[in-house]
């Protein structure tokens, strides 16, 4: 199979679905970039380049750059979706949510529900999410917990360059608001990725690992880290189980369920801030639902309830890392 | 001119000091030698000089991500902002913000940011304090080309206009954002934005120094005496791309070449106050140096310095671990 970097699988998914419907655009701020200039045109194809390349295949038409204006982006890609296109607008950093967050959590992620049904929002956001950029405390935010708990809009976080192509196939083909998230630490990374066009359904958590002695709960980058620490404990004869959530709303409740099940001890991996993030979320219903599987209290691996600082030995202090999780992995072994 | 020698000195030495500052971070990050997202003020200096020498060090600024050169002429310690942008325990935030994040209350400087157009809501607040107490003072805030088409700064220059309060907006026009023209981004005139909310808006030349001074003197001196709000659009240019690593593709050869030799602030400051024989060679090119010696100073002991520990990552924080 070819292997894709994480940004190629993306921009494949985009490619691909923006052939086979013309009714799919891109909007975002310099997602083609050179707008207006005497210079390249597609100059930036977004911050990473992961959209780079689109523009000869749709012009200015479908991949439309707009000026820095986060609510009109967001609110022209939710009314765009209310009548008749199917938008991927992207808010280049998940922390500029801070400036559009009524478009997406008061009328995008309502209009179905509060219009009786009546309406079909076919709109997917695409953000950057995550620290170990050196960004400081503005653009390395997770906040996917903050989407994750509003009603009407699905939350996906792919872990790998397969799942990426997938899942964002999914999101644009879904009729309800999607936000996809990448993690700016995995677009370098590369894995499998098929060159046909193919769909991951949501709600679908993936066994990256299976074992009997300890379950790690997982979601975007921090998969990886976990699936690290799997592999170091079994060469010390432990094997352990990696569940990725793949999307945080719909959420794989049987999954979880059975993976607690299975080994009684649960450690989950979030990179978001500590208070009411998916840890503590997937925590309550595992205790509420299967409490009697548990042979320990569960474990989680978080940054403290802190900004995220710029200093890089700071920034390693803060995050999730192998080291970490596989110390607090070997308090419940 | 209303400036005297002493005062052109000062200007000068501000000037290079912002040039020599980014010109040296450009190369430390081109060199591999720094974290992070730097974004440099190389060329728009006569902008953040001439704003700043008519606040005094009650007034307040509120910056953006471009915001080196606004510390540096607010008077934020160059030794501290150099420790900052290396990450360190003794930088100016504690190693804790980084570039984007430069912020100095005693000086005035109310944070640079990285949200492009949170500036400007934060200077009502600065002018309100101000207004209510009766202090005399003004406070400026930033913002670029792109960032005039949020609606935070049309949101804050009509309430500033509505409680007429004593707030200052400086619309850096550099004719891009990031690698978008302004002519593609910004819809009618940024001026009559400023108009159109009963603003004091001029239109200002950023690459000479003087013509800042005067607009932001004219319209400094009408906020403190309480005639209210106003809007400079300063139009300007940078010499380096959008952030430290961008390849300036979208930029032609030819403007590059302009922006360096034909519309550079210091050059077009130095030549005027030498032409009118204000001040001499000599002393100009003494200032050039000691700037230079000064900030290869700060990147030294930058280097050397020392990082934050485990202990930082969990003060100034309201929840303790
Ligand atoms: C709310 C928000 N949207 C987008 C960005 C990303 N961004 C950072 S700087 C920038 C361009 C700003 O252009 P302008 O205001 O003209 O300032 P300049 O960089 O030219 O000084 C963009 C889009 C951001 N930091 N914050
Ligand atoms: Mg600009």
């Amino acid at each position: 199979m070819p292997i894709k970097t994480y940004r190629e699988a993306i921009n494949e998914a985009l490619l691909q679905e923006m052939k086979k419907d013309e009714n799919v655009v891109v909007i975002g701020e310099d997602v083609a970039g050179g707008a207006g200039t005497n210079g390249e045109q597609d100059a930036w194809g977004g911050v990473l380049g992961v959209t780079k390349g689109l523009l000869k295949h749709f012009g200015r038409e479908r991949i439309i750059d707009t000026p820095i204006t986060e609510t009109a982006i967001m609110g022209m890609a939710s009314g765009a979706a209310l009548t008749g296109l199917r938008p991927v607008a992207e808010l280049m950093f998940v922390d500029f949510m801070g400036v559009c967050f009524d478009q997406i959590l008061n009328q995008t992620a309502k209009f179905r529900y509060m219009f009786g049904g009546k309406a079909v929002t076919p709109l997917t956001i695409r953000t950057m999410y995550g620290g170990g950029l050196r960004a400081a405390s503005q653009h390395s935010q997770c906040l996917y917990p903050m989407f994750t708990h509003v009603p009407g809009i699905k939350v996906v976080l792919p872990s790998n360059p397969y799942d990426a192509k997938g899942l964002l196939i999914q999101s644009i083909r879904d009729n309800d608001p999607v936000i996809f998230m990448e993690h700016k630490n995995l677009y370098d990374t590369s894995g499998d990725v098929p060159d046909e066009s193919y769909s991951i359904p949501f709600g679908e958590a993936n066994f990256t690992r299976e074992g009997k002695d300890l379950t790690f709960i997982a979601m975007g980058q921090t998969v990886e880290i976990c699936n690290n620490v799997a592999d170091t404990l079994k060469k010390e004869g432990k094997t352990c189980t990696v569940l990725d959530l793949r999307t945080l709303s719909p959420l794989d409740e049987d999954s979880i369920l059975e993976a607690a099940e299975e080994t009684g001890k649960i450690v989950i991996v979030d990179e978001s801030y500590p208070r009411c993030n998916v840890a503590t979320d997937i925590s309550a219903l595992i205790c509420q639902k299967s409490f009697d599987s548990l042979k320990a209290g569960i474990k989680m691996v978080t940054p403290p309830h802190t900004p995220v600082p710029f200093s890089p030995p700071l920034e390693d202090l803060y995050l999730p890392s192998e080291e970490k999780v596989l110390n607090v992995a070997k308090e419940i072994l | 001119m209303q400036l005297n020698r002493e005062e052109l000195l000062k200007a000068y030495e501000g000037m290079c000091l912002i040039r020599e500052f980014d010109d040296a971070v450009h190369y430390e990050f081109a060199a591999d030698a720094m974290p992070g997202f730097v974004h440099l003020y190389v060329g728009e200096e006569a902008s953040a000089m001439g704003i700043c020498m008519n606040l005094n060090e009650k007034d307040t600024i509120a910056s953006t991500h471009r915001g080196h050169g606004h510390c540096i002429a607010k008077g934020c310690d160059v030794n501290d902002m150099m420790k900052e942008l290396y990450g360190k325990k003794d930088g100016i935030c504690g190693g804790k913000g980084g570039s984007m994040h430069i912020a100095d209350l005693s000086k005035g400087m109310l944070g640079a940011n990285g949200i492009v157009g949170g500036g400007p809501p934060i200077v009502l607040g600065a002018a309100l304090t101000y207004k209510t107490k009766k202090t005399n003072n003004v406070s400026v805030g930033f913002f670029g080309d792109g960032a005039s088409n949020q609606g935070s700064i049309s949101e804050s220059m009509n309430m500033a206009s509505v409680l007429k309060l004593p707030a200052i907006f400086v619309c850096e026009d550099n004719g891009y954002a990031e690698s978008t023209a302004r002519e593609y981004a910004v819809g009618g005139k940024i001026l009559d934005r400023g108009k159109a909310f009963g603003l004091d808006s001029h239109e200002v030349d950023g690459d000479n120094f003087f013509e800042v001074y005067e607009a932001a003197k004219h319209v400094i001196d009408n906020a403190r005496n309480g005639k209210g709000p106003a809007l400079l659009h300063i139009k300007t240019s940078k010499v380096y791309g959008h952030f430290e690593g961008d390849a300036i593709s979208y930029r032609t050869k030819e403007e590059n070449e302009r922006i360096k030799n034909d519309e550079d602030p210091l050059k077009i400051f130095k030549k005027k106050v030498i032409e009118a024989g204000l001040l001499e060679l000599t002393q100009l090119e003494n200032i050039e140096n000691e700037s230079k010696a000064k900030i290869k100073k700060a990147i030294q002991e930058s280097k050397e310095a020392e990082f934050p520990n485990a202990n930082d990552l969990l003060t100034d924080v309201y929840i303790k671990y």
